[in-house]
């Protein structure tokens, strides 16, 4: 077995035992990202000279006896909306292609300090908004398991990376299913964290209420490993929870006896991929062979959950993303041209004595703002910027803003009630597998249809995880999802082992890895 | 008491409110911790949160939050028992995140007042009316090309992020002189509190002004379109522009008898070398803020403990501290006044002064007339005067004592600031000796056998005819006390009859 | 439609986007079409509901008033477009 093919946990062990170097296992997967990336296109960037520069200082300190970091030789990726010091962080977006941060993101400060290998950066779609990873300005990302198809988004280069083997460990963040998506559609496993678990400082919001950086892998112990590291009150982030963390990897070998399994009868309704559903069902065969006890729930208020999304999500992005104006940092578009023009402008309306037009028309300052707006961001962006401005401007705000904040909290209700009769909540991530790409370009309401599963728990602050379940005749992976309560991520994580322990999916490789 | 003159004469009403914005005296801004220092070099204070560098979070400064709710009770606010930040949308390049995190429909207080008087009587004491009260961001700085409109404009960020405390008044104000008032008052509750330095040059208060008029029309009255006046950079500004803008209204009504809704609120800046307002220059986009509440940021919430903290450690409250002077120093209300209108610490140098000399009307008196005019003088302030209350008390007890007249006493306290030396010291310094009584009277027999027309004068019943006795005897030894002198010769003229 | 060319263009001026002519009917397609999706929200009836801004709410979170270091001038300005190596430029402001 080659050295990509064992899990962070495994890597760690190899190494703390001596029997592998840091150098070597970052030597292995570095190889394997030269090998597969032009095909894949999950990396932006990658390091490899400052990646192999760690590696030596790790195995350095290892030799001399010297205490190191539980992630010490591990390479991770980072999705590239999350902050790096010195280093391009672009939202693959042109605005911010050349945007080089002069600080580090809380998590980027904790896996530096458990000595994890930063050895790049992962593709997304702009701003962390699209479900395919296709709204990306800087590159194309394909699903290793079929490289006609997309590898879900937003966090599709993270998801990506882990399937073919180009890294143990991966970071993501999931506003509206972001990561739990495309772990799905690439068959691994990922975690959206409790709102607030981790801190989101130096992530470069999307939604601010909504967004969640959180671990990604090929098992739910590795991803135990990771999330270990990432989560953690932050002081630097007035939203971030004031609660201890727990070691995750440690309790994820109790099983949990009586588990009780909520399934809303909704998710299994008119719409849903048959041999999703089918490997789903599977996966919930799995859990009562177990002894779990399984009863029909009801989310009344789910159905509402989309429309709630893609209300608030917008809004907050249309303020997050005022800021790419094009003066302090980020693209600005041709000054010159942009000067000329408008001279042109007003030269030809003071010719036609249109004074009314002439004191409408942008100055320069309004036409910088505009040209650089429309060149730097893609389609997508401008869509959702343009539903968030209209959703909060006069007259409106009440019926879509205020009107989506209450529905919000009807949905948290939903899940309250629901976490009173069972442990947790189990159902598909998607209602299809992994699609072709460019199928769903050209209707924007469709794309958004496929957070139907995902949406309630960003909305609800609850954390949820993405566990490999099965594939499709086609050999697309098909994933499950679990929801628990707030601050349960231990619980997901129990189940989600206990799950692999008796199940292989997890482990399964696409041909080209 | 005398009755203000009504306006009777005028043919409207001027209504005016204020929007007054306050810099907090914190060490560091608002959500992130660079220093909020006036003067440094341009963009040499900020940091990723207050650039608004993507991914940078905001978090809310205690102290900043702490001086708001003292200020807020110092003006008698209502404090909600929470409150929350949102955010106000617009695009200017001084804003880098686009937005300005601020207060909108949960204020940290609101519905308190101010009550403003005039010494003079030119208007009758009125309760202004206080709307809200609440913390928000300030902008940075642009600085345009004004004169070709054609340069690039710089920008400077240091100031982005300082803690602004808007505080916004009912219009309750009816003359400039009012407004002028207001503010003059509001400036004295903040310096008390020790929650801003209110310095205008450095832009720590800034004032802009909502007025119309209330035309008279036999039984009631028609409010004309309002005006926000801006870019005001003094109190006088600000009531010069409103006396202006009060005429100009009156004109414009005449001239065109628009209303209240006619026209849409109209912005002028006030040009303070021509003298007049002038309409603001720009493309008038009707604002739409998109105010919505602030993700980053979590509500506060305020305990009743919390608050009864802060109000026991509440500043003297300018009014009250009037009243005091007045109740428990016997003071005049004038002399409060001007007393009071010097700021807390000249109170307190009174305070000590009057304790210690035991003459709380001969301290003021000291203390409106010697110390202030030379802090004028000087321009320094009182924490900066040479002479503490202790010893310049020391002064007024060896006047008291007859051992000084007030002319010698105010040469001796001259010498005291410019030398940093105590009362005896000064007095030895300027010759000054207490002269002994024989020798006192032997000079004034001497005198009084040299001058026996003035001695035939006194005694004829013209008194006044002893100064030149007095005179004479300062120019014979500087150090006699010309009452001591006058005293002995009288009585020696009385036991020559 | 429950958008207008009129609307688009206005929301586009108040987020500083400049459509071409032919986004602007794109726009108006599309907005209306998901803006007429987001309509299902109103079947709901609210008027005893609390909004919900944080999936978490915690209150009170503040910081103590001391001074941290600041970016250098020139890490401030390095991600600028346009700089005079002591403030940001942006064309003028007051156009005429
Ligand atoms: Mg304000
Ligand atoms: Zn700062």
């Amino acid at each position: 077995m080659s050295l990509i093919d064992l899990t962070a946990t495994e890597l760690q062990s190899q190494l703390a035992l001596g029997h592998i170097t840091a150098v070597e296992v970052t030597g292995a997967f570095w190889a394997q990202i030269e090998r597969l990336n032009e095909q894949v296109g999950a990396f932006l960037a990658t390091r490899r000279d400052m990646a192999l520069e760690a590696a030596e200082r790790i195995d350095l300190q290892r030799a001399k006896g010297a205490a190191v970091g539980p992630l010490a030789g591990i390479p991770v990726a980072l999705k590239d909306l999350i902050c790096t010091q010195g280093e391009r962080t672009t939202c693959a977006s042109r605005m911010l292609a050349s945007f080089v941060p002069p600080y580090d993101a809380t998590v980027v400060e904790r896996l530096r300090s458990a000595d994890a290998i930063l050895i790049g950066k992962t593709n997304l779609d702009e701003f962390a908004m699209g479900g395919s990873t296709e709204s990306s300005a800087l590159g194309v990302t394909r699903n290793p398991w079929d490289l006609e198809c997309v590898p879900g988004g937003s966090s599709g280069g993270a998801a990506a990376c882990l399937a073919a083997r180009m890294v143990p460990l991966s970071v993501g963040t999931d506003t509206g299913g972001s990561i739990r998506q495309p772990a799905a559609f690439c068959g691994v496993t990922g975690l959206k964290p409790t709102y607030g678990r981790v801190s989101r400082y130096g992530l470069i919001a999307f939604a601010s209420s909504l967004d969640q950086i959180g671990p990604m892998a090929r098992s739910a112990e590795d991803v135990a490993l990771l999330l270990e590291v990432l989560a953690g009150h932050d002081a630097r982030d007035s939203t971030s929870a004031a609660v201890p963390v727990p070691r995750y990897t440690e309790c994820l070998r109790q099983p949990l006896s009586g588990l009780r399994i909520g399934v809303p009868r909704a998710h299994f309704a008119d719409g849903l991929d048959p041999e999703v559903a089918a490997a789903v069902q599977e996966g919930l065969r799995v859990y009562r062979d177990q002894g779990a006890e399984i009863r029909e729930i009801e989310l009344p208020h789910g159905r509402y959950g989309i429309a709630a999304y893609y209300v608030i999500a917008p809004s907050e992005a249309s303020s997050n993303l005022a800021r790419y104006d094009g003066v302090h940092y980020g693209y600005r578009t041709d000054e010159a041209a942009l000067l000329a023009e408008w001279r042109e402008e007003s030269r030809r309306l003071m010719d036609a004595g249109d004074t009314s037009a002439l004191q409408q028309s942008d100055n320069p300052l309004v036409r910088m703002y505009r040209r650089t707006r429309a060149e730097g961001f893609g389609p997508e962006v401008k869509r959702r910027i343009m539903l968030g401005t209209y959703a909060l401007s006069a007259g409106y705000y009440d019926a879509y803003y205020l009107k989506a904040q209450k529905v919000r909290r009807l949905i948290r209700q939903d899940y309250d009630r629901a976490f009173e009769q069972v442990d947790l909540i189990l159902g598909p991530v998607t209602p299809g597998p992994a699609f072709r790409a460019g199928e769903k370009a050209s209707d924007p309401l469709s794309m958004y249809l496929v957070d139907l599963f995902t949406v309630g728990a960003n909305l609800a602050g609850i954390p949820a995880i993405s566990v490999p379940c099965g594939f499709t005749s086609r050999g697309l992976p098909v994933g499950l999802h679990l929801q628990a309560p707030p601050l349960e991520e231990s619980r997901l994580l129990r189940a989600a082992y206990m799950y692999q322990q008796t199940t292989d999916w997890h482990t399964r490789k696409p041909s080209l890895a | 008491m005398k009755q203000p003159p009504e306006p009777d004469h005028l043919p409207y009403k001027i209504v005016i409110g204020l929007e007054v914005h306050v810099q907090l005296a914190t060490r560091t801004k608002l959500f992130c911790r660079c220093n909020t220092q006036f003067g440094a070099p341009p963009n040499t204070q900020t940091c990723p949160v207050c650039i608004g560098l993507p991914g940078a979070l905001p978090v809310m400064n205690d102290e900043a939050f702490r001086l708001s709710l003292q200020t807020a009770l110092a003006l008698n606010c209502q404090i909600p028992p929470s409150t929350k930040w949102d955010r106000k949308q617009y695009y200017y390049p001084d804003l880098p995140k686009g937005y300005q995190i601020s207060q909108y429909d949960l204020p940290l207080s609101h519905d308190g007042f101010l009550e403003i008087h005039d010494s003079q009587q030119r208007f009758e004491s009125k309760r202004v009316r206080i709307r809200r009260a609440h913390l928000e961001e300030d902008a940075g700085k642009s600085i345009h090309d004004e004169r070709s409109g054609t340069a690039d404009s710089r920008i400077d960020l240091n100031r982005t992020g300082t803690p602004l405390l808007e505080i916004v008044s009912e219009p309750d104000m009816s003359s400039a002189l009012e407004a002028r008032t207001f503010l003059d008052e509001l400036k004295l509750v903040l310096v008390y509190q020790g929650v801003s330095d209110c310095n205008m040059q450095e832009g720590s208060l800034r004032v802009d002004a909502n007025i119309n008029l209330h035309i008279r029309d036999r039984e009631t009255w028609i409010p004309t379109p309002i005006v926000e006046v801006k870019n005001m950079n003094s109190f006088r500004a600000v009531e010069r522009a409103l006396e202006f803008e009060a005429d100009r209204q009156f004109d414009v009504w005449q001239e065109t008898g628009q209303r209240l809704g006619d026209a849409p609120k109209q912005t002028r800046g006030w040009d303070d070398q021509a003298e007049v307002t002038r309409p603001q220059r720009g493309k008038e986009e009707s604002s739409d803020y998109r105010y919505f509440p602030d993700p980053d940021l979590v509500p506060v919430n305020v305990s009743p403990q919390q608050l009864d903290q802060i109000r026991r450690q509440l500043g003297p409250i300018p009014a009250v501290l009037r009243e005091q002077l007045q109740t428990q120093w016997g003071l005049g209300a004038y002399d409060a006044d001007v007393l009071v209108n010097q700021g807390p610490r000249l109170v307190q140098y009174f305070t000590q002064l009057a304790e210690a000399c035991g003459d709380a009307k001969e301290a003021s008196n000291w203390v409106q007339q010697d110390v202030m005019r030379r802090l004028k003088e000087q321009q320094t302030e009182i924490d900066a005067f040479p002479v503490s209350a202790a010893t310049l008390a020391e002064l007024i007890r060896m006047k008291q004592a007859g051992q000084l007249d007030r002319s010698r006493a105010r040469e001796v306290f001259q010498h005291m600031c410019d030398h940093l030396q105590s009362p005896q010291q000064a007095m030895t310094a300027l010759g000054i000796q207490q002269v002994d009584t024989a020798e006192l009277s032997a000079l004034c027999r001497s005198l009084l056998d040299k001058n026996p027309a003035i001695v035939a004068d006194v005694k004829a019943g013209k008194q006044q005819a002893i100064g030149s006795l007095v005179g004479q005897a300062k120019k014979q030894n500087p150090n006699v006390n010309p009452a001591q002198v006058k005293e002995i010769c009288l009585q020696l003229i009385a036991e020559m009859s | 439609m429950s958008l207008t060319r009129q609307d688009v263009e206005k929301v586009a001026l108040l987020a500083r986007l400049r459509l071409a002519p032919s986004e602007v009917d794109t726009m108006t397609r599309q907005l209306s079409q998901i803006v007429d999706y987001v309509q299902l929200l109103s079947e709901l009836n609210t008027d005893d509901v609390q909004p919900l801004a944080h999936a978490i709410e915690v209150t009170n979170v503040f910081a103590a008033d001391q001074p941290l270091d600041s970016l250098s001038r020139e890490e401030a300005l390095s991600n600028a477009p346009h700089t005079d190596d002591e403030y940001y430029l942006v064309p003028p402001v007051l156009g005429s």
